[in-house]
């Protein structure tokens, strides 16, 4: 006979299960589905925000970074510079925060049905895509206002994504798996977000940093995504040398999210 | 191969109980727990998913549970609340591992421990089944073809582009339990699910978990302490007692085995109950510090004849001056069927003080059938607030007397929740 389950104590390591994951496809739409309907119900402008915090962002930034610190850009316009960096990262950092979350604020989901439960931070990264996507429109529009061309740097935009992806979901699993247990997650994770927003480089160049350090720094994946966002929409040569060093991480990552995560899921139900 | 569907295998399952808080008497220590909190703290949440042989703070909720279902089975299982009926049904729907042993199931399973899982305020009647329908495992081709019989089924039709926030409590339900009847698993888990919505709404329920139960090879795990619809839906029972098997059979003796008076006397036991301040039930200002339960005589008994009467004698401590106190006690029969509701209200006139109160109230001879009663009290002011939630407070057995007060029923278990003796006459007319 097909379908036998046998359920027994989980023990160690056990990588995800992507057919099982694959039967619950439907089930991801739809909680995808639900997190964009949620967040933009019963708002005026509902979807518009979307636009609105990063382009405030990125004003915010212009004058106070742009205008007053004068921090350099490399020549770039500002609000252009900082608008590809800002973009990926309030995808970045709005993800982190809702797939932290996401197994706390449905723990009643949890205690009551079983299904995998990597599709609720996997529902919360596919659901910020919306804003992210909408707000691509902001950068035609800078691309246009500035005049700038870009050239065939675009064609390893997609990777980048995934770069993003992997790294926003590693780290999303990790932490909505920590959080079950030690809720102080969600306490720390709010500043935390804002403070290693000044360990990418938003509001700078890397250009800043200086080379003792560069290693170092290129280590953090979204060091990689900004910098490839930028020399991708604005016709420069790949800096290989800050992306590939994130890009091991971003993988380690993901596949560690992965493990602890599916470790840590059968504890879920019992201490959620 | 044998044609057993689900075979549980020695399942135990271990939780943890939370450990005490302990405080410091003095400021220094006092400061010093302060210091030390985190460090406590983390070693207490750490110690929430990993378990020693040597720790003492652990609780059983299952011990060593077997039993073996074959296809087409439909098992009641039975037991009071913290038998480990929930936890059997967390383990055999995956929500959460056995701690040792098993469990094989064959076939496809959906799990309904809660009806309407997954609803969210804000989206419409129409995409919460959807919602729902996902998470308890069906596909969305499946959905979109039962959809017209679903929303028919809940009677909610007109408000299914509705967001589920401005439905009452009723919708909700009637719409969840639409979504939880179109599954169409090889095996059904259920929990207490049809003790929701209002009378007209559970008998619909039950009507429709009927004709699931009877569906095609169907095999059916139910939980409930509704004893009259475990009796109706299932053929085979397990009673489950403090997490293990007390007894697996034919539902009637299971039920038989469970209920009060066929348990050992393990409630029948009670006839007076004493709280102390902190665990008295009730709240604020109403609280049930004794009760007892008696004959004529005053002696606090769980047996009694039909031919005497039942005391019930209650001592309410009330915090402050009360006005339209209403206490109320139901009288239930053994398969949880209210046979009345009795109520103080057009006794108590106007005021209580406060002070320590006692209420009697008598329940009348010759009017109880031979068989097992429950007594149900609950105490609030209408409208106002509720004191005192529904509580099974005590369970007794009538038997008929072998002495000459109850000349009219001779022997033998007449049919019927009461007996009352009713006066009969004759007259020639003609």
């Amino acid at each position: 006979m097909d379908n036998v389950i046998i359920i027994k104590p989980g023990k160690g390591w056990v990588f995800v299960n992507v057919k099982e994951l694959w039967l619950y496809r439907d089930l991801l739409y739809f909680l995808t589905m639900r997190g964009i309907k949620a967040k933009y119900a019963q708002s005026v402008l509902g979807i518009g925000w979307a636009i609105i915090q990063p382009v405030v962002t990125m004003l915010v930034f212009t004058i106070i970074f742009g205008r007053v610190a004068k921090v350099s850009s490399d020549g770039i316009p500002y609000a252009l510079f900082s608008f590809l960096g800002v973009w990926p990262w309030t995808y970045f950092s709005g993800t982190l925060t809702e797939s932290a979350n996401s197994l706390i604020t449905n723990a009643s989901i949890i205690t009551k049905v079983y299904f995998p439960r990597l599709v609720l931070p996997l529902a919360s990264v596919f659901s910020r895509l919306l804003d992210f996507i909408i707000a691509f429109v902001i950068v035609i529009v800078l691309l246009i206002y500035y005049q700038v061309m870009p050239g065939f740097s675009l064609v390893w935009l997609p990777l980048l994504i995934i770069q993003l992806l992997l790294t926003s979901l590693g780290l999303g699993m990790t932490l909505s798996a920590m959080a079950v247990q030690y809720r102080d997650v969600k306490h720390a994770l709010t500043f935390m977000v804002q403070i290693l927003m000044y360990a990418a480089p938003v509001v700078y160049s890397t250009t800043a940093v200086p080379a003792a350090y560069r290693f170092w720094f290129s280590l953090n994946p979204m060091v990689g995504v900004i910098e490839g966002f930028r020399a991708s929409f604005l016709d420069k040569p790949m800096p290989w040398a800050w992306i590939w060093p994130g890009s091991m991480v971003a993988l380690l990552l993901f596949v560690f999210g992965a493990l602890y995560f599916r470790k840590m899921e059968r504890f879920f139900a019992d201490v959620a | 191969m044998s044609d057993s569907v689900i075979i549980a295998d020695n399942i135990s399952k271990r939780y943890r109980l939370g450990l005490e808080e302990k405080g410091d008497k003095t400021l220094a220590g006092q400061f010093m727990n302060m210091v030390k909190a985190p460090f406590q703290n983390f070693k207490r949440l750490t110690s929430l998913s990993k378990f020693r042989a040597d720790d003492d703070s652990v609780f059983w909720a299952l011990k060593d549970i077997n039993f073996e279902l074959k296809k087409g089975e439909v098992l009641g299982i039975i037991g009071k609340n913290g038998a480990g009926k929930s936890t059997l049904l967390k383990i055999l729907s995956r929500i959460t591992d056995p701690t040792t042993g098993t469990v094989k199931i064959r076939g496809r399973v959906a799990s309904l421990l809660e009806v309407g899982t997954g609803f969210h305020p804000e989206l419409t009647g129409l995409e919460n089944v959807y919602m729902n329908g996902t998470i308890l495992g069906m596909r969305r081709k499946e959905i979109d073809k039962k959809f017209a019989e679903i929303v028919a089924f809940s009677g909610v039709e007109k408000f299914i582009n509705t967001p589920v926030k401005f439905y009452s409590s009723g919708m909700k339900v009637r719409l969840g339990f639409a979504v939880a009847a179109h599954l169409d698993p090889e095996i059904l888990i259920v929990d207490e699910v049809l003790s929701v919505g209002d009378a007209e709404f559970q008998k619909k329920a039950m009507g429709k978990m009927k004709e699931v139960t009877t569906g095609e090879g169907r095999t059916v795990l139910f939980v409930s302490h509704n004893m009259r619809a475990v009796k109706r839906l299932c053929k085979r029972g397990i009673v489950l007692s403090n997490g293990s098997v007390a007894f697996d059979g034919g539902i009637e003796e299971a039920v038989n085995f469970y209920l009060p008076g066929n348990d050992e006397g393990e409630t029948l036991d009670t006839a007076v109950v004493e709280w102390d301040e902190e665990t008295a039930p009730g709240q604020g200002e109403v609280r049930l510090i004794k009760a007892f339960i008696s004959g004529n005589d005053a002696l606090p008994r769980n047996t009694f004849s039909t031919s005497e009467a039942v005391n019930i004698q209650l001592f309410l401590k009330i915090g402050s001056t009360l006005r339209n106190l209403r206490v109320n006690l139901q009288l239930l029969d053994d398969e949880e069927n209210i046979i009345f509701t009795t109520t103080s209200q057009n006794f108590v006139q106007g005021i209580l003080v406060e002070g320590i109160h006692q209420a009697m109230v008598q329940i009348p001879p010759d009017l109880l059938n031979e068989r097992n009663y429950n007594i149900r009290l609950s105490a609030g002011i209408q409208g106002v607030q509720n004191y005192i939630l529904p509580f099974s407070l005590f369970s007794f057995k009538m038997s008929f007397a072998d002495n000459a007060s109850a000349p009219l029923h001779v022997s033998g278990k007449w049919p019927g929740v009461v007996a009352p003796v009713l006066e009969w006459r004759f007259t020639q007319v003609n």
